[in-house]
């Protein structure tokens, strides 16, 4: 046990991309393509309400401080 | 079950004048909302806060900072007053000229409003502080109707050709190193020691964002290392135990402010959690933090210390399969749902115990908190689809999961960036939240009506009730309120007449309902109220 203790991880950043929780179980056929339609209707949607020009959109978004 | 309030800052973006200075843009979204409401007091201006009462300097564990050393965002007793000439040296001549100074040449930075609640200037950022709630539903949904007075405030600018539009967001950091908060608040008896509250929570604290995390694309304070983590606040925290909000920021706040009678309450001020869209989200994390300071205050919290907390904090931020583990102090390793448990199975046993967690005897709340907690802890386990229909770090990952799987995007990919932003957009048709909404891919714990009628009515079963009703039966003779008065200048009254409103559940509708409909005006409501024999004469 002590010797375990020690092994804290200094950071997980590493595994962030790989720690995905994993997808539910595996639908019937015609379940799941449903399903992939209803998120590709989803991402549809959205992409016409995102503002145009992410990158400058997400940069000019500056704060000043907060508590 | 508990009193208890949000507060909520908006990030505020003007993307047509992005250099635009956020206190006058601040400023101009209570002065819109004043606008929608026509609320004026009797100087021709809003109600102004009263900050008589005001304590920030003093601190839950005894002692009080000195002016000297504290930092000037500390200084909250402080009116912030932008007149033409503190506008005019700080932003120039242009913003003066767009600015909406009231008659007095005095730039409107707060309000006080007939729900009970608080709308003002915080240094750069427009507030909404929820009147006080009873338990975790009204908590919900006061802290939403926040959102439709914010959203009302963004329409209203959009009609002015004179300004430019300002968006709001319902989040915590612009992921450039700058997080602004989101606080909760919950009364406490004084007696409890501080020390015992800091114990109980801090484990609590480390990992309660499993279900109220609103998520981020981006970890760091300036997101220099790509990814997605489950909270908003977590990589900006620093300390375990301390009075500071801006800087140095602690799992748990010690300002002693309690806004009720002093030797008798606290208010603990909680500064760690997100900002929530997600229903579910904000209503376990109102009720599962009450729950665990009924432990506290049994004396029955969890024996359990995590080592370093900070570092556990944003470990369990950084970890979204949840399977990383914590060390105690005592060597156990658990996991984040683990120690979730144990708090769980404690306020479980408390709530059968005192049969509060009754189905039908019990106080109507703590049933519903516990089984929700129960329900959202299992999922998280075994069911990440399913709980990602109610808690809102999962259901904005499965959006950003949507984006990954079809465009192949890295997780520093500027689109994620932005839909992490938009998520919180509060313009139901840009943000993206209500896009899930809409298509009932989150639940709902409060339906759009109740939400809406909390724009305007103060919850019945607090001092809120009267403080709201005073503003919107007779807003013109209001000069100032805060938590705990209420002041009025009155024809007749050779001053100003505070009332003083201490107790946290006095002037509810049950008490004070009947004298406010027997009155049209201030004069004779006040004369009753007071206990005055006879009315003073009319000016």
């Amino acid at each position: 046990m002590a010797g375990q203790e020690q092994q804290q991880p200094q950071s997980r950043d590493s595994q962030v991309e790989e720690d995905i929780p994993e997808a539910p179980p595996a639908a019937p056929e015609a379940q799941a393509s449903a399903s992939t339609q209803g998120v590709d209707d989803l991402l549809d949607e959205i992409d016409g309400v995102l503002e145009s020009n992410a990158e400058e959109f997400v940069r000019a978004f500056v704060q000043k401080g907060g508590q | 079950m508990r009193v208890m309030g949000a507060e909520t800052e908006y990030g505020i973006h003007a993307p047509t004048a992005p250099s635009a200075n956020a206190t006058m843009m601040s400023a101009r979204v209570v002065q819109a909302y004043a606008q929608v409401t026509r609320q004026r007091a009797a100087g021709g201006a809003e109600t102004r806060w009263d900050y008589t009462d005001e304590e920030p300097l003093h601190d839950a564990r005894g002692w009080t900072l000195e002016r000297g050393a504290a930092h000037p965002s500390q200084l909250t007793d402080q009116p912030p007053v932008l007149d033409a000439e503190a506008v005019a040296l700080a932003y120039g001549r242009e913003e003066l000229e767009l600015d909406g100074q009231d008659e007095s040449g005095t730039l409107l930075m707060n309000m006080v409003l007939g729900n009970g609640a608080r709308l003002y200037v915080d240094h750069a950022h427009p507030e909404y502080s929820s009147p006080e709630v009873t338990n975790p539903r009204d908590a919900v949904t006061w802290d939403a109707a926040g959102d439709l007075v914010a959203l009302a405030a963004v329409r209203r600018l959009a009609t002015d050709p004179e300004l430019p539009a300002v968006n709001l967001y319902k989040n915590n950091t612009d992921n450039k190193s700058v997080s602004y908060g989101s606080h909760e608040n919950y009364l406490m008896p004084r007696s409890v020691p501080f020390g015992d509250i800091v114990r109980g929570l801090t484990p609590f604290f480390v990992t309660r964002q499993i279900m109220c995390g609103a998520g981020r694309v981006g970890i760091g304070q300036d997101s220099s290392t790509a990814g997605y983590q489950i909270s908003q606040r977590a990589d900006f925290f620093e300390a375990e135990v301390g009075l500071e909000t801006t800087i140095r920021r602690p799992i748990i706040n010690t300002r002693d402010e309690p806004h009720a009678t002093a030797d008798k309450y606290r208010r603990l001020h909680v500064i760690i959690g997100d900002a929530n869209l997600s229903q579910v989200s904000n209503f376990l994390k109102f009720g599962t933090t009450a729950m665990v300071l009924s432990l506290i205050e049994a004396g029955l919290a969890p024996k359990v210390e995590v080592h370093e907390p900070v570092s556990a904090l944003q470990a369990v931020s950084h970890d979204t399969s949840l399977k990383a583990t914590l060390r105690l102090l005592d060597g156990r390793r658990v996991t984040a749902l683990d120690l979730q448990w144990m708090y769980h199975e404690a306020a479980s046993k408390l709530a059968q115990d005192t049969g509060v967690g009754d189905a039908i005897d019990g106080d109507g709340h703590t049933h519903q908190v516990l089984e929700r907690w129960a329900t959202t802890l299992t999922q998280l386990d075994s069911d990440t689809a399913a709980a990602a229909t109610s808690v809102e770090w999962l259901a904005k990952m499965s959006l950003l999961e949507g984006y990954r799987d079809r465009d192949g995007l890295a997780w520093d990919d500027a689109r994620l960036g932005l839909v992490d932003l938009q998520w919180a957009d509060i313009r139901p048709e840009k943000g993206l939240y209500y896009r899930f909404l809409a298509r009932n891919r989150v639940q709902r714990i409060v339906d759009d009506g109740d939400i809406a009628a909390a724009v305007t009515e103060p919850p019945s079963d607090t001092r809120a009730f009267f403080r709201g009703r005073c503003i919107s039966s007779f807003g013109k003779d209001v000069v100032g309120a805060s938590w705990d008065s209420v002041i009025f200048d009155v024809p007749g009254y050779g001053r100003l007449q505070r009332v003083p409103t201490r107790e946290p559940l006095r002037g509810t509708k049950a008490l004070t309902g009947p004298l406010f409909a027997r009155h049209r005006t201030a004069g004779p409501f006040l004369a009753e109220l007071l206990g005055h024999t006879t009315p003073p004469p009319a000016a």
